[in-house]
C-alpha cells in the first residue's frame, strides 16, 4: 500500500489504519469501546494529532474516533469523493467587454484542502461560471492562473510577473483585467502593481474575499460581479481595489491602490480608503463616481511598465525607547531603504540618532511614514523632528507605510542614487501623497453617541 | 367543475382513501396504510453564553428593538464530497434579500458572520455529553464541527455550525424500544420577523444559543407511540435540570411516512400534544397522493410526456378578465391561465382536512417563488374565486378540453417564469407519488409545503474550527454523576403509590429528585409528597402567575420548616398559595396571614364538649356520620398543621363513644 491512501495520517493512528487494513475513503465499521461507529474514513489535517481517526457518517456529519478505545476495525467498502465545482464553458458574447482575470490564489475561489484541513484556491473559468452564472451577463472572461498562494506568499517576485502579464494583455487589446487574490496584502499588491503598472488605458481591479467561496454567504460572487462590472465597463483606468463596502450585500468600494489599506481582521468590509474617499462605488448595474479626477479609459494600447524591485528594503515600526542598535542590524544586513514607521507627526527618540547617522553616511535611505495612519508627517513643528532632516530623514507627507515600503522597493529596483530616490520618492504617483486632505478622508466615528447610533441604525454598515 | 362537484370529489376521494379521523382511528388503520414514524428533538441548553461566541444566551428582544440592520443573500456551494443540495437551489431560485436586525446586547460580530467562532463553550458541551451519556449513546472520541447549510436565512453565515457527540443510543418506551440514531450539539438559528414577497426579516437574540438534537430511528408505527417518545425524550434532557424550559426552548421536528411515501419532516412542532393530529394528517396526506399517483396512472398519463401550456391573460382580452382579474392587471402583476391536460379531479382530490391537492401548489407558489397568497385559483375551487361561466371561458379560450384542469394564477411579471417551473415541477412530483420536502405545521393539525428536505449533501467540515478530543477520563468523570434512567422513574413513582395521573407532571417538571430529597431528608412518605406536588402544586402554578423569586427549591424549604416546627404537613396546602405569590415572605409570616395558631390535640379538643351539645340540640335525631362531620368541621381549621385530621377524627369519635 502506498502512502497517499492514508492521506493526512501519521504516527499511532497511522498505525491503526494500517493495523486493521482500512484506506482513507474506505467505508469501514468500526467496534471500539464506546459501541460501534459506522462510517467512511475521511483523510486527516496533517497538523492535527495522531490519536484519532476522522469518519463520515451515513448522516453526513464528520466524528473522531479515539484510536485507544478501538477493538475492530473492518473495510467494508470504498468510495472516494470526487470535490468538484461543476464545470460550464463560459459563454461568449460578441456584444460584451473582455475582461482578463489573473488568478494568484486566496479565498476568493477555493475549495477544501484535506492536507491542511483549510480551503485551497479553485479557479477556472468553467468553475467560476459554475459558481456565479451572473458574470456571463457582464463580460466575456478569460482566466490565466499565474501561481496559486496564499495573500501572505505575495511578494515582489508576484508583483513583477503580474505587471508583466498585465503590459501583455493590455498588448493583446482586452478591456478590462481583474485579479483575484488573498486578502492580506491585496493593498500591498495594489501599490506594487500601482507603481509597476503605470498610464493603463484599461481598469486593473484586485478582487479578493473575506469569506471563501465555499460559504452561502460569501462575499466571493458579489465582489467578482461588482470586480468585473468595474473592469469590463467602468472608465476607471487606474489600479484599484473592489471589495465590498458595508458588511451588506449592497455595494462595493473601488478604492485606489496607493491609499487602500486592509483594517479589519475578519468584516467583509476591512478594505478603506485612508486620508481620501474611494474613487466610486460599483453595483452590478454601475459605477457612481465619488470622486471627478481620475485616469479615463482609453483606446489605445499604450501602458508603462516598469516591473522592478530592490529587496533591500524594509520597513521599523517605532516604539518608545527602541534602541539603535536595531537600525544598525539592518544596516549591517545590507539594506539599503528603511521605512520608519514614527509616533505623532512622525517621531523616533534620539536613542536612534547614531543609527540614523550612519545611514546617512553610508547612503542608506530613510524615510518617514506614520504610526496614525491618518494625516501628515509634520518633522518642522517639534525640534526632534528638525533633528531628524538634518539626519537625512524624509518624510513622506501622507503616504502610507506599505505603500512607502513597496514605493522605496521599487524605486531602489531602478536606481541607487539617493537623490535620485528620494526625488521619485517624493513625486505623487496616483495620489500616494496628497496635496489635502478632505474632511470626509477621516472619519473613524465611535459607537454610543446617538447620532452615531441613528446612522448605524439607519444606514446598513 | 362546478363547486358541488369539486366538493363532492373532495369527499369521495376522501372516502375512496380510507380516511379516517384521529379520533376514530385504531393502530390497525396505521397497521393499513404503513404509518412510520422518527422525531428529531431541539432541546436548548441553560447555559450562560451562546455556543461559539462570549454573547448572553436566553436574553430576548422585541421586533423593533435592534441597533442595526445587515443584509445578506445566500447562495449555494457545493458539499464537502462535491454536490449541490436540493434545498440550496431551491433556496437560491427564490431569491431572497434577507435583514438581520441586530442588538448590541445580545449580538456581535460572530453572528453575522463578520468574525470566525471562538471555541466551542464548555458548558454546553458538557451538559450536552451528559444527555448523551443518560440517551445511552456512543459517544465520540473527537468532536468535529460542521456546517449544515441553511439557505433560508436562518442562520447569516448560510450554515449552522453543529457537531454529533455521540451515535446509537436507546430509550425504553412503555412497550417496546427505541433506537436513537444520533445527538448533536448545535446553534440554534434567528427568529424570523416576516416574510413578504422577496424580503425576510430575522431577529438575531436567539441565534448561536446552544442546542442539541436527539434524532430517532423511524420505529414509531403509531401517533400514539410518537407521542409517548416525543415525551420521553423531553423528560430525559429535563431530568439532568440544564436545559431551558418555556415558549421555543424545545422544538420537535416530525417525519413521518406511510407504505410506498417518501420521508417528509414537521418541522418545529412546538408543543408535543400537536404532534399525534400532525403525524396522522401526514401519514393519510401520503396515502392520498398515492392515490393521485394511481388516478394518473390510471389515465395512461406519463411524466416524460404529459406538457402543460399556459397563456398570459392580458387587457388585449376584456373577456377574460373578470374584475378580480383585472385588479390583479391594474396592480401591474402578470394574469396566466394554465390548462393542465387530462388532470380533472386531481386539483380538488383530498389530501389534509380542507385540503384538496391545489394546496400543495399555492404553497410552493409562496414559498418558491414568493408570491403571497392569494397566488392562484383553478377550475375546481371548493370555495370559488371566480364564477363558473369566466373558468368555463377562460378553459376555452385555452382549448381545454372536458378532461382538463385549469389554474389561473397572479403576480409580480419577474417571478412569472419561477411560477410556472414551479407548477410543472409539483405536477410532475405527483406522477411519481410523494415529493420528499419539509412542511410547517398548524394548531389545526395540517401542514403547508416549507422546503425541499436536505440530503447529507449540505454538509462541510468547518474549516474554521479545530477539532475537541473528549478522551476516555472526561467522559468517565461526567458518566459518574448521571441523573436516573426515565424508564425507572416511572417504576419508581409506581413503586412510591404517587398517583399515575401525576406523573407526566412530575417528570416534565424533574420533580422526582426533589422528591426524593424531601422524603429521605425529612422522612415524609414519597407518596404524600408526589401527591402534593402533583395535584395541589400543580394547580396553584397553573392558576397563578409565575413570580421571578419562586422556584421549586421553595417546595423543599417548606417542607424543612414543616419538618423543624413539627407541624403536620397538611398546612403545606394552604401555606403553598402564600408562598408562590410572595416566595420573599418569611415562613412563620405565612403562617400568620393564613391564621395560623399553635395548639395541641387537648386544645383543638376542648371546645368539642360544649359543640357536642350544641349540635344535639339543633339536631333531635343525628346519623351517625353526620355528628362526626359536623363536629370535625368545627375544629377542622384550628387543628391544620399542628394535627394530623385523622387523629383528629379518631378522638371526636372516642368523646362521642363516651
Amino acid at each position: 500500500m502506498s502512502d497517499d491512501i492514508f492521506q493526512g495520517y501519521k504516527g499511532s493512528a497511522l498505525n491503526t489504519l494500517k493495523r486493521f487494513n482500512v484506506r482513507v475513503w474506505g467505508q469501514a465499521e468500526i467496534k471500539t469501546t464506546r459501541g460501534t461507529f459506522q462510517g467512511t474514513v475521511l483523510p486527516r489535517a496533517e497538523n492535527d494529532d495522531d490519536q484519532h481517526i476522522v469518519l463520515k457518517i451515513p448522516t453526513g456529519y464528520n466524528i473522531g474516533i479515539d484510536i485507544v478505545t478501538i477493538e475492530q476495525m473492518v473495510e467494508t467498502g470504498y468510495q472516494k469523493a470526487n470535490y468538484k465545482i461543476p464545470e460550464k464553458a463560459f459563454p461568449y458574447s460578441a456584444d460584451k467587454p473582455n475582461v482578463k482575470l489573473f488568478g494568484t490564489g486566496g479565498t476568493i475561489a477555493s475549495r477544501l484542502d484535506y492536507r491542511t484541513g483549510a480551503v485551497i484556491p479553485a479557479f477556472s473559468p468553467g468553475e467560476l461560471y459554475g459558481a456565479v452564472p451572473e458574470l456571463a451577463d457582464i463580460c466575456n472572461i478569460d482566466t490565466e492562473k499565474l501561481f496559486a498562494v496564499f495573500s501572505e506568499n505575495m511578494g515582489p517576485d508576484q508583483y513583477k510577473i503580474l505587471a508583466e502579464s498585465i503590459g501583455k494583455e493590455i498588448a493583446n487589446g482586452t478591456d478590462g483585467i481583474m485579479i483575484g487574490h488573498g486578502t492580506d496584502t491585496l493593498h500591498h499588491t495594489a501599490a506594487a502593481l500601482s507603481y509597476m503598472v503605470q498610464d493603463s488605458p484599461i481598469p486593473i481591479i484586485l478582487v479578493g474575499s473575506q469569506r471563501s467561496s465555499d460559504r452561502p454567504s460569501s462575499d466571493a460572487a458579489l465582489n467578482l460581479i461588482h470586480a468585473s462590472y468595474a473592469a469590463g465597463h467602468g472608465d476607471i483606468a487606474e489600479t484599484l481595489v473592489c471589495m465590498f463596502g458595508p458588511t451588506s450585500d449592497e455595494y462595493g468600494f473601488l478604492h485606489r491602490g496607493t491609499r487602500v489599506r486592509k483594517m479589519h481582521s475578519s468584516y467583509r468590509s476591512t478594505f478603506r480608503t485612508i486620508g481620501d474617499t474611494p474613487v466610486a462605488t460599483v453595483t452590478s448595474s454601475g459605477l457612481n463616481m465619488i470622486k471627478q479626477e481620475y485616469q479615463h479609459r482609453r483606446k489605445d494600447k499604450q501602458v508603462k511598465i516598469t516591473p522592478t524591485f530592490n529587496e533591500k528594503v524594509t520597513m521599523m515600526y517605532y516604539y518608545p525607547h527602541m534602541k539603535s542598535e536595531i537600525m544598525e542590524a539592518l544596516i549591517d544586513a545590507g539594506y539599503r531603504g528603511i521605512i520608519i514607521i514614527g509616533t505623532g507627526l512622525g517621531h523616533v527618540n534620539r536613542e536612534l540618532y547614531p543609527a540614523l547617522k550612519r545611514a546617512q553616511e553610508e547612503g542608506v535611505s530613510v524615510f518617514m511614514t506614520l504610526q496614525t495612519l491618518w494625516g501628515y508627517s509634520h518633522m518642522f513643528v517639534y525640534d526632534t523632528g528638525r533633528d531628524m532632516l538634518a539626519l537625512g530623514v524624509v518624510p513622506l507627507g501622507n503616504m502610507l507605510p506599505e505603500v512607502a515600503w513597496v514605493k522605496l522597493g521599487w524605486t531602489l529596483g531602478q536606481t541607487e542614487d539617493v537623490e535620485q530616490i528620494k526625488e521619485i520618492m517624493l513625486t505623487p504617483i496616483n495620489d500616494d501623497i496628497t496635496e489635502r486632505e478632505p474632511y470626509n478622508g477621516y472619519l473613524v466615528y465611535q459607537g454610543g453617541v446617538p447620532e452615531v447610533e441613528g446612522f448605524v441604525k439607519n444606514f446598513r454598515k | 367543475m362546478k363547486p358541488t362537484e369539486a366538493l363532492k370529489n373532495f369527499e369521495a376521494t376522501k372516502q375512496d382513501i380510507g380516511y379516517v379521523d384521529r379520533q376514530n382511528a385504531t393502530p390497525k388503520d396505521y397497521q393499513r396504510i404503513g404509518f412510520k414514524s422518527g422525531l428529531e428533538v431541539h432541546q436548548q441548553l441553560k447555559t450562560k453564553r451562546k455556543l461559539f461566541c462570549r454573547c448572553p444566551a436566553g436574553v430576548y428582544h422585541s421586533d423593533d428593538d435592534y441597533n442595526a440592520e445587515v443584509i445578506r443573500h445566500m447562495r449555494p456551494t457545493l458539499s464537502e464530497l462535491g454536490e449541490y443540495d436540493g434545498t440550496a437551489l431551491m433556496e437560491f431560485k427564490t431569491r431572497k434579500e434577507i435583514t438581520y436586525r441586530l442588538n448590541n446586547q445580545t449580538a456581535c460580530t460572530y453572528e453575522v458572520d463578520d468574525t470566525p467562532p471562538f471555541p466551542i463553550d464548555r458548558e454546553a458541551l458538557e451538559f450536552a455529553l451528559e444527555i448523551s451519556l443518560l440517551a445511552k449513546f456512543n459517544i465520540v472520541g473527537e468532536v468535529h464541527i460542521t456546517r449544515k447549510q441553511y439557505l433560508d436565512g436562518s442562520i447569516p453565515t448560510g450554515f449552522q455550525r453543529t457537531a454529533i457527540l455521540g451515535v446509537e443510543g436507546e430509550i425504553q418506551l412503555s412497550n417496546k424500544k427505541v433506537g436513537l440514531i444520533q445527538l448533536s450539539i448545535e446553534e440554534d438559528s434567528c427568529r424570523e420577523i416576516s416574510d413578504i414577497g422577496h424580503s425576510r426579516i430575522y431577529k438575531t437574540d436567539r441565534l448561536g444559543m446552544p442546542l442539541i438534537e436527539t434524532v430517532t430511528h423511524p420505529d414509531m408505527e403509531t401517533p400514539d407511540e410518537l407521542a409517548e417518545a416525543a415525551e420521553y425524550i423531553r423528560f430525559l434532557n429535563r431530568s439532568t435540570g440544564k436545559v431551558r424550559t418555556g415558549m421555543g426552548a424545545g422544538r420537535e421536528d416530525v417525519n413521518v411516512s406511510c407504505a410506498g411515501g417518501s420521508r417528509v419532516e414537521i418541522k418545529g412542532v412546538a408543543h408535543n400534544k400537536w404532534i399525534p393530529e400532525l403525524s396522522h394528517n401526514e401519514a393519510f396526506r401520503q396515502w392520498a397522493l398515492l392515490n393521485i399517483r394511481k388516478l394518473i396512472k390510471d389515465r395512461g398519463l406519463k411524466k416524460q410526456t404529459w406538457k402543460m401550456n399556459s397563456q398570459k391573460i392580458d387587457l388585449s382580452h376584456p373577456e377574460l378578465l373578470p374584475p378580480l382579474l383585472r385588479e390583479k392587471i391594474n396592480q401591474g402583476l402578470e394574469v396566466i391561465g394554465i390548462n393542465l391536460p387530462n388532470l380533472k379531479g386531481i386539483l380538488s382530490h383530498f389530501t389534509q382536512p380542507g385540503h384538496p391537492f391545489a394546496a400543495e401548489l399555492i404553497h410552493r407558489l409562496k414559498v418558491i417563488a414568493c408570491i403571497e397568497r392569494p397566488n392562484m385559483t383553478h377550475s375546481e375551487e371548493l370555495e370559488p374565486l371566480l364564477a363558473h361561466q369566466d373558468l368555463k371561458q377562460i378553459a376555452k379560450w385555452l382549448r381545454a378540453d372536458e378532461a382538463d384542469a385549469q389554474i389561473i394564477l397572479w403576480g409580480p411579471p419577474a417571478d412569472i417564469p419561477t411560477a410556472l417551473e414551479t407548477i410543472e415541477e409539483r405536477i410532475l412530483m405527483a406522477f411519481g407519488g410523494v415529493p420528499e420536502e419539509t412542511r410547517k405545521s398548524f394548531a389545526d393539525g395540517t401542514t403547508i409545503f416549507e422546503r425541499v428536505l436536505p440530503g447529507s449533501d449540505r454538509m462541510y467540515p468547518d474549516t474554521d474550527s479545530a477539532p475537541i478530543p473528549l478522551t476516555v477520563e472526561y467522559i468517565e468523570s461526567l458518566g459518574r454523576d448521571l441523573p436516573q434512567d426515565i424508564s425507572s422513574r416511572y417504576q419508581q413513582l409506581k413503586d412510591w403509590g404517587v398517583p399515575a395521573d401525576t406523573w407526566k407532571y412530575l417528570l416534565s417538571k424533574n420533580m422526582p429528585p426533589l422528591i426524593e430529597r424531601i422524603c429521605n431528608k425529612f422522612g415524609f412518605p414519597h407518596k404524600l409528597i408526589g401527591s402534593f406536588i402533583g395535584h395541589t402544586f400543580k394547580n396553584i402554578e397553573g392558576q397563578n402567575e409565575l413570580h421571578k423569586n419562586f422556584s421549586y427549591e421553595k417546595i423543599y424549604e417548606l417542607f424543612r420548616y414543616i419538618s423543624e416546627k413539627k407541624l403536620v404537613p397538611g398546612i403545606a396546602k394552604f401555606m403553598m398559595p402564600v408562598i408562590y405569590e410572595f416566595p420573599d415572605m418569611q415562613f412563620s409570616s405565612v403562617l400568620t396571614s393564613i391564621h395560623f395558631k399553635r395548639r395541641n390535640l387537648v386544645e383543638v379538643l376542648t371546645p368539642i364538649e360544649f359543640l357536642l351539645e350544641k349540635f344535639k340540640e339543633n339536631t333531635p335525631d343525628p346519623e351517625p356520620d353526620s355528628t362526626i362531620n359536623w363536629l370535625m368541621g368545627q375544629v377542622h381549621q384550628q387543628a391544620i398543621g399542628n394535627v394530623r385530621l385523622a387523629d383528629l377524627r379518631q378522638q371526636i369519635e372516642q368523646i362521642i363513644k363516651c
